[in-house]
Formats: C-alpha cells, structure tokens, sequence
C-alpha cells in the first residue's frame, strides 16, 4: 500500500502542476486535483511540498473568484471543502480582507466550509501539527480567523452576511465541532498516541472572553456533562480542554462554566482540581467572584462553592473562602460603604458555606467564627437600614446554630417573609422533599362559617369619659383594666372633645410621651400614638413647641425622640388635607355633582343618576368624576412650628444624644420627617424660608457617611423642588440650587447605595423641568 | 365575604331571673304543642308554649332557691328538676296536674347538674353529686334505689364534680358515667365496680361541662378557661387528648352537641353562644345577642330536622331562640 501511497501522491501532484500552470486552472484539471485528493485519502496524506502548492492554488483560486474578470471555471468552490482547512480558510480570509469586487462567492464557499463541518477539520488539523510541532504564526491566525469569522463576514459585506453567520448560530456550530474534535482527541488517546488539545482550549477560551459564552457552552456543557458522567478518559479530556486555557482567558471560561453547570457535582466533573492548580481559575473562584463581584445568581455561589466542597484537596479553600467572606462580613467599613445587593451577596455566600461544612471542620474554626460573628453583629445591628440589620440577624442566627449544636443559640425577632425564608433555606443542603398532599378527610365542610370578624375580646371595664379623667388614670391609676381601657379610647375623646383638650394639651402630650406600656395590648404603640397625633392636630402650635423642645432635651431614649419625629408627620399630613366639617373625608365613592336646584327634583335626579350608573359600564375613571373635597389648609398657620425647631439643635451633642456622632440613625430619621414636613408644606405661606433652611441643612451634611441619611437629604432636595414654587426657588436660592447640582451628578456618578443615585437622577430630572417650565414661562 | 350571623328567631322574655336551666320537649304528636322548660335563679321552671311563645305554667317547688337543672322522663308529663335547695323533684304535668310526686334530697352544696340516662322501659338512672364533696351516687329511678356511689381514691384530690354524662355505647352495654372536677380532669367510671377506668387532665381550671359523643367515643369539655378540650376515648377504655381549641374570651358555662352530632353549640361568659362543626370543631357561628353571661343551651328534640332550635339561656333574664344550620 505504501507504493499505492506514493502513486496517488504522484497523482495529485501531476494536477497540482497541471492546475497551478496556466493564468487560471482548468477546469479538467480541478476535476482532476479532486478525484486524486480523495484517492489519496483526504488531505492528510499531502506532503509538505504538495501542501505549499494546494495553498498557492487555493490562493490564485480565492483571488480569482474576488477579483477576476469572471468566476474561475469548474468545480473550484469544492477545492476549498475538500482540500486542507487550513490553508482553506486562511485563503479565503485572505481573499475577504482585500475587499475585492466579488465577495458573494467567497462568503458562500465559507458557509459551505462552516455548514459541512471543516471547522472541526480544521482545529483537529491543528491538534495534530501541534503535536509534531507546527509552526505558531499560522495557527494564532487561524484561532483569530475561526473566532472572528461571524464579524469578519458582517464587517465585508456590511450587515447583508448569511445567517449561519449570526453569532447566536455560528458559535453553537462551533461548539458542536469542538465536541467532535474532542471525541477524535478521545479515539486517538484510546488508539495510545498522545494528542495536544491546546488549540481547541485557545478557542473555547477567545470564544469566551470575547463574551460569547452562552452560545457556545449551551452545546458544550450539556455534551460535556453526558460523556464524563461514567468515563474517566472524557473527564480528563475535560480538564485538560480547560486547564490549557491561557492565563488571560481563564476567568471568562470559568465563569462561563460555572453560570452554565445544571449542578456543583456536574461543576465537579466537568472542572477537576482546577482551582487547586491554576493560580489564575483559583484567585478568580475564591476571590474575584466572591469578594469583589455580586452580580451573579444564588444559583452561581451553589455551583460554585457545592464545587468547592466536592474534593478534600478544595475544601481547605472552602474554609479559606468562608474565612475571608467572614472578614468581609464582620468588618464595618464594608457594612458602611458597600452597596446592598453586594452585602446579600456575601451573606448568601457566607450561608452556603456553613451548610457545607461537617461538624470537625467547625470544630476547627469554631472560636474565628464566634470572634466574626460577635463583631459582625455588632455593626450589622448598628446600620440604619432595615435591611442590612436583618442580614446581620439571619447570618448571625445561622453561625450560631452551627457552632452551638447543643449550647443555646442566638434568637432575633424580624419579619419572616420570602426573603428571610429564602437565605435561611440556603442553610440547609438537603433537597426539598415534595409535601404529600393530604387525604380528603371527613370534614365539616358541608356547614358554611358566618361571619366571625366580629368575635373580639369582652372588655370588662368602661373606659373613663372625660379627659381629664384620662390624665388621671393614666398617671396614677393602679387598675390596669381601667388603664387599658383609657388607652383604647383616649383618641376618639380627644377628637370629640377638642376645646376640653386644649385646656391640658400640653399636659396630655407630656404623659403620652413618657407612656410606657403597663400591662401588654394589643398595639399599644400604635395607640399611643393615635392619642398623639390626635392631641397634636387638636392643638398644632403649643403641642409642636413642646414636642419639638422635647427633640433636643436630655434623657430620652432614641425611641422617644422617633416617636415625636413620627407623631409630627402623621399630624401635619393629617392637618395638611382637606377637611370637610372636622372630619378627614374619604371620597369613596365618585358621585355625580349635581346643580343647585330644588329639593325634589335632586332626589329624582339622584336617583336617575344612579342607576344609569349602575347600568353602565365604565372602562376608566377618570379624576373628573371624583368631587375633590376642599377646605381651608390647616397646615398653613403651624408649618414653621413643626419645622424649624427642628432644625435648630442637630450639631450640639448632649451628653445622652449625639445626632452626629453614633446616633445617625435618629438623624436619619430627622432628615426623613423634614423632608415630608417640607413636602406637606407645598402651598403655605412659610414654605420658602422653610426650603432655604432645608437646603442649607442639606448643604452641611451632604457627604455623610450613613446612606440611610443621604437619601433622607436626597428626599429634602425633591421636597424643596416640589414644594417651593419655582419663581422664589430661582430668586432667592439660585447659588444654593447650582451647588446641588453639581453635588447630584457627583452622587449619581459615585455614590455606592443605588437607592441614593436613583433619587439623585430624580432631583436632577426635577431640576431639569424647573428649567424647561422657566424658559415656556419667561422666553429669552 | 361571609354572612352575617343569623338574628335570634325570637326571644322569650319574663322570667325575671337569671335562666339557669332548659329543655326541650317538641318530639310529640299534633296536637301536643312543643314545649320548653326552663328553670330560673327565682326558683320557678316556667313552661313554654312554643307556639304561642308564652309562659303556659310556671312550677314552683324549690323553695324560691336556683333551679339548674330540668330534664323528662319520657314525654313532657313527667319533669325532674333540680335545685339549688339540694332537693331534685319529679313533678306530675299530666292533665294539667302540676304536682311533685316524688323528690330526693341530694345533701350536695354544689353546683353540679345531674345526669339522666334511660336504661330500659320504665328504668332509669340517674347521677348526681353525693352528700360527700367528691363522691357521685347513681341511683335508679323511679325507684330511688342507689345503685353504687363513685368515690375517688384516697389521695387523688379531685375535687368536688362539676359535670356529670350518664352514657351507654348502646341500649344492652354497661353503662358508663363520665364526670368533670375541680381539678380540670375528666374521669370515665365503671358503674358496675365503682372504679375509675380513665382519668385525663384537660384544663388547668374546674371542668364547668362536658358533652360526649358515644358513637364517635369522643367528647368535648370546658371550663373557666380560652379553651376548648377535645379529647377521645380509645377501644382500651383509656381518655386521650385528641385536640384543644383556643377561644377568643375565657369561660364555658354549658356545651351541647346536637343529636345528631353534626354541630355542637357553647355558652359563653362573654355573652356569646358559639357553633362548631363537631367532626373538626371547624368554628361556624358566634351568636352575640345576650348583654351577660349565657348560663345554658339546648337543642330541641323536633323530629322534623328542618324545624330543630337552638335555645340558650342568660343571666339577662332572656331565653334566645335560634334556627341555626337546620338544613344539614
């Protein structure tokens, strides 16, 4: 067979001369390259010498069909599918980059070269010159060709390219030829001889980083899961693919496989010891997507630390991992100025961690994890918003259940909603066991319930009727029953009773402020408060001065000072509405209005009315229909009652009350209450004092460091824009208003809390219509 | 949204005294009318024509002291009735006759109502406390014979009975007595041997009534309490707690489930009669109609189930009359 070898190759070289003889090969000659090529058995068997030539033929060939006076005769796109890939593709590329008058040929033998799958011919080609040591040039060209060729296509013929060009279908091609590559690599391993898979890594690894991920791996994972699932060889073949990824590449192909894995155990397999032997894939597993990126699912952090904890030699790094999530965790710096979403991430991860974890290995690091835990409670429980505090609480509560398996465990009270359930889920590892539907049982469903809203406790005593028996009662009485029953009633009797309230208002404002609940009802903060709010409306301006005194006064605990921050919004919203005969009226329903006329006929009227109403159905609801009650502002005459005090005393430190030293959650709150008072100040006579005061506020503390605050000084802005009518805030705050500005585009540059940079973008869209409403109003 | 709960069909006024007691006796022929007894703290029982909803006679026999208990025997003509004068009457109401033929003097202080059970034609027995704070005696009637006298074991420190149910799984079975204490528990006794077969703690607080279901074996208790007890009796004789329901306000006065044992009804301290569904105590209706404390209820013996009521009586000096799931 060796001489019939040697007379085939003798054959293809006769053609190759004949061909390459004349200006352009013949078309009996191209016939005749094709039929000695396939009887010499592909183009595997061509020699080097041979190769050189086929390539000069290609290239006249490609050159020709682009730039010929016509399309060379024969069977000439054939030679580019049958012959070497190689020199194949860089012939055609070649004859793409020059731009020449006829690129529909070219691109259409291209798709004939992707679609009749010379892609995996042409990386197995490289594979097996790899091995012997081919030259480096020439293949870092054809990886750039293979992974470029969707946009080389596009960029030549300017968006018009076939569309097994787009990227959402060439790459997954290229997937399933680097599958077929694979399997070849897998027969020649089995067959004994060695085989370099370097160039398949380079191109999965170009693929990736130029972001093309999805396409490629939705083909490769899958395959990849399925062939290493009970085959060591594949398995190993696999690690390798990944292990030979260049350094720069790395990390968009780790990612790739770990957003892609249904599972950590297909991670596993798919992945090997990897982390433990690249340098580059373990500082990217246990630190970049870990520490410094939070993007990713929670789906992502199972996959990957379920990979970390699926080998002996990776679970020193998944204690390595939880150690320094634990030193993210617990330090306040990163509490403070780390964005939400980023601190949730962590927690997550920090709670996967734990629920891989066996008992020795807590055993071994029980004291860190206690130290962690105890600081990072401390200044999780100190931040101001809700959410962070409640992270804290649930990760804490977890590591203490871990390393306290018998002792007793931390216990928080918080809300225990979606959420809460869904990271506390995270704890446990075991897969969720369907619940068995229960049997149809003999019930009583045959009887249907009456209504039983009303079945509520007897009250046993009568609440006191007048008010200054209140105040008695709730100062001294002994009779708890008589004092619960005080509570409950005290709003509806300051209500009813407003002139008799006046007499004592203060007095009345002073017990329920220092009010503390005796025995245990239902909502008594809530009540206490009503009475508040109530006392407040019924006497804005002695009631506001007191309160507001109080703000500032020595020894009140922080809850106190919320409550009169709280009581004075609920109060200014309540006396900032219309009020229809004392009576905050709730328009329920829209009714019609009717003219003034005779009593009579308003009744039939009505009554007409009312039932074309009834049969007529209405697809919207418009504003017109509801009769907007209207009445005199009472907020007007109290506004800088409520307001300025306020603002008065906010850098003096008391011994007891630092707003802005530790005590930055009061001032968070402060901000928030001036910001609602300043919005319900719209229409009054003092609101524009009131914004200029505001902004100054604002001014002083812009660049605190709690984001709870800034987005309150964030709300003052909006407040200010909103309620300030728009000639006044350009007369008399134009210099304050340029200096927000800029301040604003900063916050929504850099600020790390996306709440605050959401509410900069508003303030700064307010701004913008001030302006386009000023030049409608005054034309330059 | 649910219905609101049903008003009282009508209410019986002019017993001008706390309405400690009543019975229905509606299971006659036309043109016997329905009845309903009721016994009053003044010591009369006033008997209710249904049908003109007027009082046709009031019985005064217990020397003006509290009647808390009334009970036939066999048909509206013969009444028992017990009151607070320790004594328990059989009165004759044939013919218009509003005599006591018979009556027995209990010696017992307490507020325990006694209990009937109808053992064969003409035989009954019935179980009331004894002379003795913590003993029951069965007696048979009309014979007055006693028939055993359950003492509990020294040392057990029940209490005085509350409660008494008088029960038989069927007419030829032994019948068995099942009583509440002071203590909160609920103690099946054998008649036969005067020993305890079962005790279970159900309540913290005295066990104010009980009721049991003998074909379901499961019976139902409460006391001063926010709870409901549901508790069961296994084939070895032996009580268990099978449920608790919580109440919105505490004390039970009285349970009764109907005959039927579809529904059963409570009378509350706080003024209000609730309805369960008695297969899972599912909570049907809270009627709220007395201003204070309803002392008893009652379903009638109607044998037309469309026309059954539901009686309650109250402390108010009312007697509220209610038609409540008669469909089911």
């Amino acid at each position: 067979s060796e001489a019939r070898g040697a007379a085939m190759a003798t054959a293809v070289e006769s053609a190759l001369r004949e061909a390459l003889a004349g200006p352009a090969p013949g078309a009996a000659a191209l016939g005749a390259l094709r039929d000695g090529l396939a009887a010499a058995g592909g183009p595997a068997a061509l020699g080097r010498r041979q190769r050189e030539r086929f390539g000069a033929l290609l290239r006249s060939l490609a050159a020709a069909a682009a730039e010929g006076p016509e399309e060379p005769a024969g069977p000439w796109r054939s030679c580019f599918v049958e012959g070497p890939p190689g020199l194949a593709l860089s012939a055609l590329l070649g004859a793409l980059g020059d731009a020449g008058r006829r690129l529909q040929p070219i691109v259409e033998v291209l798709e004939r070269f992707v679609r009749e799958g010379r892609l995996a011919a042409l990386m197995w080609e490289v594979c097996q010159q790899q091995a012997r040591g081919g030259p480096a040039e020439l293949q870092d060209a054809l990886l750039a060709g293979v992974v470029a060729l969707p946009d080389r296509v596009s960029n030549s013929l300017r968006g018009r390219n076939p569309a097994v060009f787009f990227p959402q279908n060439y790459f997954p091609l290229l997937g399933a030829a680097i599958v077929e590559v694979l399997h070849e690599i897998s027969a020649s391993l089995r067959g004994g001889s060695d085989c370099s898979i370097s160039f398949v890594s380079q191109v999965l690894g170009k693929v990736c980083v130029h972001g093309r991920q999805k396409e490629i791996l939705s083909v490769l994972v899958p395959r990849l899961a399925d062939l290493t699932k009970s085959d060591c060889i594949w398995q190993r073949i696999c690690w390798r693919l990944v292990e030979c990824v260049p350094e720069r590449w790395m990390e968009a192909v780790v990612l790739g496989f770990v957003q892609r894995a249904p599972g950590a155990d297909v991670l596993s397999r798919l992945l090997g010891n990897l982390v433990v032997k690249n340098k580059q894939a373990q500082f990217v597993v246990t630190q970049k997507f870990l520490l410094l990126q939070y993007g990713y699912t929670t789906a992502v952090l199972q996959n990957l630390l379920g990979y970390l904890s699926l080998d002996s030699l990776r679970r020193a790094l998944l204690i390595k991992v939880l150690q320094e999530l634990l030193e993210t965790w617990s330090s306040s710096s990163a509490v403070k100025h780390s964005p939400a979403e980023q601190q949730e991430y962590i927690s997550k991860a920090i709670l996967i961690c734990l629920s891989h974890l066996k008992e020795p290995e807590i055993e071994s690091c029980r004291q860190e994890l206690l130290t962690s835990m105890m600081e990072g409670v401390k200044c999780h429980l100190d931040s101001s918003l809700p959410q962070i505090r409640r992270l804290g609480m649930i990760v804490a509560e977890s590591i203490s259940s871990k390393i306290n398996t018998d002792g007793p465990v931390l216990k928080f009270q918080y809300e225990e909603d979606d959420e809460a359930r869904e990271l506390k889920s995270l704890l446990v590892q075991a897969p969720s066991i369907c619940a068995v539907p229960s049997l149809p049982d003999d019930n009583d469903d045959d009887l249907t319930p009456y209504d039983m809203s009303e079945d509520k406790e007897l009250k046993k005593t009568k609440a006191p009727v007048y008010i200054r028996d209140c105040i008695e009662v709730l100062t001294g009485s002994e009779d708890t029953d008589k004092w619960e029953a005080t509570v409950k009633a005290l709003e509806s009797l300051v209500r009813k009773n407003p002139a008799a309230t006046r007499e004592v208002s203060v007095e009345l404002a002073k017990i329920l402020l220092h009010l503390e609940e005796k025995t245990c009802i239902e909502g008594f903060a809530e009540l206490r408060q009503r009475a508040q709010v109530a006392v407040l409306t019924v006497d804005p301006i002695p009631v506001a001065q007191y309160l507001t005194s109080q703000f500032y006064s020595l020894n009140y605990s922080l809850r106190q000072r919320m409550d009169i921050l709280d009581v004075l919004v609920l109060a200014a919203r309540e006396l900032s509405f219309p009020k229809v005969h004392g009576k905050i009226k709730h328009v329920e329903k829209p009714c019609v209005q009717l003219l003034p006329g005779s009593d009579s006929s308003n009744d039939w009227r009505k009554i007409v009315d009312e039932r074309i109403k009834s049969k007529t159905r209405r697809f919207a609801k418009g504003p017109s229909q509801v009769q907007v009650a209207s009445g005199p502002n009472e907020f007007n005459s109290v506004a800088g009652h409520f307001f300025f005090p306020l603002l008065q005393n906010f850098d003096r430190p008391l011994s007891t009350f630092d707003l802005l030293g530790e005590d930055h959650f009061v001032l968070g709150r402060l901000v928030h209450t001036l910001a609602v008072l300043m919005y319900l100040a719209v229409n009054t006579v003092a609101v524009t004092a009131m914004g200029k005061a505001l902004m100054e506020f604002v001014w002083a503390l812009r660049f605190h460091t709690d984001s709870y605050v800034r987005q309150g000084l964030l709300s003052c802005i909006s407040s200010v824009l909103l309620s300030v009518p728009a000639e006044h805030l350009l007369n008399n705050m134009t210099e304050e208003l340029l200096e927000t500005q800029s301040w604003l585009g900063d916050v929504v540059e850099k600020d790390p809390d996306g709440d605050c940079r959401r509410l900069a973008l508003q303030n700064l869209l307010l701004m913008e219509n001030l302006k386009k409403k000023l030049n409608k109003t005054v034309p330059s | 949204m649910a219905a609101p709960p049903p008003d009282p069909q009508f209410v019986l006024r002019g017993t001008s005294a706390a309405v400690h007691a009543l019975h229905f006796s509606c299971g006659g022929q036309e043109p016997d009318v329905p009845i309903l007894f009721s016994g009053s703290e003044n010591g009369l029982i006033n008997v209710w024509n249904l049908k003109t909803r007027r009082v046709d006679k009031a019985l005064d026999g217990h020397g003006r002291k509290s009647v808390c208990w009334v009970e036939t025997m066999d048909g509206k003509d013969r009444l028992l009735s017990q009151g607070r004068d320790q004594r328990i009457c059989l009165w004759d109401l044939a013919e218009g006759r509003t005599s006591v033929m018979d009556s027995v003097f209990t010696e017992s202080v307490g507020f325990c109502r006694c209990s009937l059970l109808k053992v064969a034609q003409g035989r009954w027995l019935m179980a009331m406390a004894a002379k003795a704070l913590d003993e029951v005696q069965v007696l048979e009637l009309p014979s007055k014979t006693s028939v055993c006298t359950l003492k509990p074991e020294a040392g057990a420190k029940l209490g005085m009975p509350m409660c008494l149910k008088l029960w038989q799984i069927n007419c030829d079975s032994q019948p068995l007595l099942l009583s509440g204490y002071e203590d909160g528990s609920v103690v099946l006794w054998n008649l036969s041997m005067g020993k305890v077969l079962s005790q279970l703690f159900c309540h913290q607080e005295p066990v104010m009534s009980l009721d049991f279901d003998s074909e379901k074996a499961k019976g139902i208790s409460g006391s001063s309490e926010k709870v409901l007890s549901i508790w069961s009796l296994n084939e070895q004789q032996n009580l268990q707690v099978h449920t608790t329901h919580r109440l919105v306000n505490a004390g039970i006065s009285d349970i009764t489930i109907r005959p039927d044992k579809k529904i059963l009804a409570t009378a509350g301290w706080d003024h209000r009669i609730r309805v369960f569904g008695w297969k899972k105590l599912k909570p049907l209706a809270v009627l709220d109609y007395h201003t204070a404390t309803v002392h008893c209820v009652s379903f009638s013996d109607h044998k037309n189930p469309s026309e059954r009521l539901l009686a309650a009586g109250s402390k108010d000096h009312r007697i509220s009359i209610w038609s409540i799931y008669t469909q089911t």
